[in-house]
């Protein structure tokens, strides 16, 4: 399935983009499916000290599925305040 | 009540103060988050601030609905500012205003621990050698 993501932060950087085509080799996509294919086409992603993904503006877990048109967001460890 | 809100620019404190006013409410809490000049040793020059806007303000209102839910609070206003800051200007207000100030207090805390821990947003260090995402890596 192909995707578009949103980054933010050191992943805008990690990425070089804040939006990103990226395409997930299976159909019916899982959020830990995503996180694997990121890590290969991006290995600095992984010397992050954690990292979310965020589905339609909330936090997902792994088992999350991902559907077309979902908006698909790449979240570094926030540091807000 | 509450009013979340994310800017780009400078906070307005008398703003926020006058939401939170309420003649219900005789305690009020005003944090404010404010651009220090150095982290551990390293002297700062600035911050830059970046957000998701939406999930930042979603996120933003569950904190504000969490401390009217498990606190006797009656109003909570969260302004958080973006893009460039310098030394001393203020990064984010919150106003928190309950019946009585155990409340208050408590539930204040509760905001700003909350929001640095889940609100998608993000600060770089700049330094005068360097810069640095805070808390991207261990």
């Amino acid at each position: 399935m192909k995707i578009s993501l949103l980054a933010f932060g050191i992943a805008k950087e990690i990425f070089n983009s804040g939006k990103l085509d990226f395409e997930i080799p299976s159909e019916t996509p899982t959020v830990d499916m995503l996180r694997n294919q990121l890590e290969a086409t991006f290995p600095e992603i992984k010397k992050l000290s954690s990292y979310m993904i965020a589905i339609d503006n909330e936090y997902a877990s792994g088992n999350d599925q991902i559907r077309e048109n979902n908006e698909i967001a790449i979240i570094p460890p926030v540091s807000g305040g | 009540m509450i009013d979340v809100k994310i800017s780009g620019f400078p906070l307005d404190e008398a703003a926020c103060i006058a939401k939170a006013t309420d003649p219900a409410c005789g305690g009020m809490l005003v944090f404010r988050g404010i651009v220090r000049n150095k982290t551990k040793s390293k002297k700062i020059v600035r911050l830059e601030y970046e957000c998701y806007p939406s999930m930042a303000l979603k996120e933003l209102k569950k904190i504000a609905n969490d401390v009217i839910r498990l606190w006797d609070v009656k109003n909570v206003v969260i302004h958080h500012r973006t893009g460039i800051l310098n030394i001393s200007e203020i990064a984010v207000i919150i106003v928190v205003s309950a019946p009585h100030r155990q409340a208050a207090f408590e539930g204040c805390q509760y905001a700003i621990d909350t929001l640095k821990k889940t609100v998608p947003i993000w600060k770089k260090e700049v330094f005068d050698d360097g810069e640095e995402w805070v808390s991207a890596h261990a």
